[in-house]
């Protein structure tokens, strides 16, 4: 492999990382904020879904992508909201509801979607970085999503809100001891419910991210596993927000591969490299994860992972 | 929190009621969902009914899209009664299709019923193998097991996919990559003159022999106490990593044997049409029998009954197929939401509270 071959690779790859992460990152944030409440959602990969779906058909009826941003942050914190407000009810199982959560958005993303699946709509603009460079390969590898700097944006001030606000520390608190927090009157379903819908409303923008810009179209093979990875994700990054921004990026870039190295020439095993992505977070996962004691950094109520 | 709740079950009349009022609850939202979309929600609960268990043809139809769910739905029951909540069937019954349409590739088959026998006993293999090794990864790693499971799913439909276009493939399928076709002598047939294959047999017999291996044996009795409650098993002495891991291969096993009846009685080859999310059906009928092996075989006929039905409604009231989708999902929502209600209901009120057991 050349040089050249070589330099294009990795600029596609880093293009890649930001293009393909950013569903990831915003979706990790989000589930963050509600396992840090110690609730786990595994339905976000069902907010992915639904929000795609909203953002896109909510771009093409209103004609401005960024309406179609909201519209997909709302759906997603709707659907959040009812499995924050069913895992409040005392004997129902997170992770059930989750799955159950996740097949129901997925299935009313495919219901309403169907009319959204051929037409287009606006899409967000992206921040051209790479106007540098000659070569139109830099310039599309270098073409920033405008939702990315955003998340960048809310990562950083996530974890500042966790540490120094009063919110973060309720919420916090919450989430490592129940007990702690029945003390001082706080109600724990409530702030759980309300990190839930919030984790949606963020895991909605990853969604708006995925229709409104890349791929940029809705159909019904947009998201596989996207949500469940991003939960896998959170585990990985210790439950700090600003780990998750570099470990989207990380498995941003596993899913860019397939395509990065289609693009320099290297086709076949196109199904292979969609694995990468899942097997990456298979083995992270075993090497993170202890049966023994609940890994450091965990929210203590979360419970998992063992 | 979580609360794991093993199911298994319970003799009351509650645990009828509940799954059925869920289930009742779900088509009535699904009315209401498509009295939304502007069209008749009479008209769409007639046609349920009718699609589901109208005439002979659909009567068949519901059985024979029951038989591969019954598997599945083992699939998630069996870990569960062990404790795991273990959702990737889809990806052992792909690994299960692979495995039958591929033996033929490497050994050359008898072709009669024991040819068949063996096809379905590598699929049974290779899907049980699968779900062990998210089991496996659970109990060793102490990695999330649904996580796990769900990525091996991922991770098998595409390798499925890269083997079925790639080195399996048959060059005679033009339009759509598929392995060679299985020999005529090896697949499996109808039962008798009706429209419904063997699968369903196979399905009833293997919900029927894990309900009495449950109730029965010492080691499901085994089993269910690890579920139960983990710690009192290993105050027992029970070898709990060991009866997971066999309750996550068993149920992997039948998913398998799921995939390996889709090719052998269904499609003959393995295609992207085997991809058809039989797996995640079989989680909500699981679900919706309380994780009981005997309970399972009704719950998939219903639900087979649903999916018969989606295609009527689609055609007649120009519902999107995903509508069948929807009207699942509101059910498991509704059936999970309802395990809140167990035990509050009025009518077990002339018990004590003291008695009415722990919330």
């Amino acid at each position: 492999m050349t040089w050249e071959t070589f330099s294009a690779l990795a600029l596609a790859v880093l293009g890649g990382a930001i293009r393909v992460g950013t569903p990831f990152l915003f979706v990790s944030l989000g589930e963050c904020l509600t396992e840090k409440s110690g609730r786990i959602n595994l339905g976000l990969e069902g907010v992915l879904v639904l929000s795609a779906m909203t953002a896109f058909g909510a771009s093409y009826w209103s004609g401005s992508a960024w309406l179609g941003v909201i519209a997909g942050s709302g759906s997603g914190a709707l659907l959040a909201l009812l499995h924050g407000l069913t895992c409040s009810m005392r004997r129902v199982n997170d992770i059930a509801m989750g799955i159950a959560v996740m097949l129901l958005g997925i299935g009313l993303a495919f219901y309403l979607g169907k009319s959204l699946i051929q037409p287009q709509a606006p899409i967000i603009s992206s921040i051209p970085l790479g106007t540098w460079s000659d070569s139109p390969q830099v310039r599309a590898a270098l073409n920033l999503n405008a939702l990315f700097p955003i998340g960048v944006v809310l990562a950083i001030s996530m974890d500042w809100a966790l540490a120094k606000t009063r919110w973060g520390l309720i919420l916090r608190m919450v989430g490592d001891s129940a007990d702690a927090a029945r003390t001082l009157g706080t109600s724990i379903e409530r702030v759980r419910t309300i990190a839930t819908t919030a984790g949606g409303a963020i895991a909605g923008l990853g969604g708006a991210s995925l229709s409104l810009y890349y791929p940029g179209s809705w159909n019904e093979g947009l998201s596989s596993g996207q949500g469940l990875i991003a939960v896998a994700l959170v585990i990985f990054a210790r439950w700090k927000p600003t780990a998750c921004l570099w470990a989207a990026l990380l498995f941003g870039g596993a899913g860019a591969l397939g395509p990065a190295l289609q693009s320099v020439g290297i086709t076949g095993y196109y199904y292979l490299f969609n694995t990468v992505p899942y097997v990456l977070t298979l083995i992270i996962l075993v090497m993170t994860c202890s049966p023994q004691r609940l890994i450091r950094g965990s929210p203590s109520e979360l419970g998992m992972p063992k | 929190m979580r609360s794991t709740d093993s199911g298994g079950g319970a003799a009351s009349g509650e645990a009828v009621l509940l799954p059925v009022l869920s289930l009742a609850g779900a088509v009535l939202i699904f009315g209401v969902f498509v009295a939304i979309g502007g069209r008749d929600p009479l008209e769409a609960w007639r046609l349920l009914l009718v699609g589901a268990f109208g005439d002979a043809f659909s009567i068949q139809n519901s059985l024979q899209r029951a038989a591969p769910l019954m598997l599945t739905a083992l699939c998630v029951a069996l870990p569960a009664r062990a404790g795991l909540t273990i959702i990737g069937g889809e990806g052992a019954l792909v690994v299960g299709a692979l495995a039958c349409a591929g033996l033929p590739y490497v050994v050359t088959l008898p072709a009669n019923w024991f040819g068949s026998a063996l096809l379905l006993a590598a699929a049974s293999l290779a899907g049980g193998l699968w779900v062990a090794l998210a089991g496996a990864l659970r109990e060793f790693r102490g990695v999330n097991e649904t996580i796990s499971s769900l990525l091996l799913a991922y991770v098998a439909t595409n390798g499925f996919k890269h083997l079925v276009e790639g080195p399996l493939r048959d060059p005679g399928s033009l339009n759509k990559p598929s392995t060679f076709p299985l020999d005529p002598g090896l697949q499996i047939g109808a039962i008798g003159s009706l429209d419904v294959h063997w699968g369903l047999f196979w399905g009833c017999l293997a919900c029927l022999i894990a309900g009495l291996w449950l109730a029965l044996t010492t080691h499901g009795f085994a089993t269910r106490i690890v579920g139960g409650n983990r710690r009192a098993a290993g105050l027992v002495g029970l070898p709990i990593s060991q009866l997971v891991v066999t309750a996550c291969g068993l149920g992997g096993a039948c998913a398998g044997l799921a995939g390996g009846l889709e090719i052998a009685a269904v499609h003959t080859a393995a295609n992207a049409s085997v991809i058809a999310g039989l797996g995640y059906t079989g989680i909500l009928v699981s679900f919706v029998a309380r994780h009981e092996p005997l309970a399972i075989i009704p719950v998939a006929i219903l639900m087979g009954g649903f999916g018969a039905a989606g295609s009527l409604l689609q055609r007649r009231l120009g519902l999107p197929d995903a509508s069948v989708q929807v009207l699942l999902g509101f059910a498991f929502v509704l059936i999970l939401g309802m395990e809140s209600v167990r035990g509050r209901l009025r009518w077990n009120a002339s018990q004590p509270a003291g008695l009415r057991g722990a919330s």
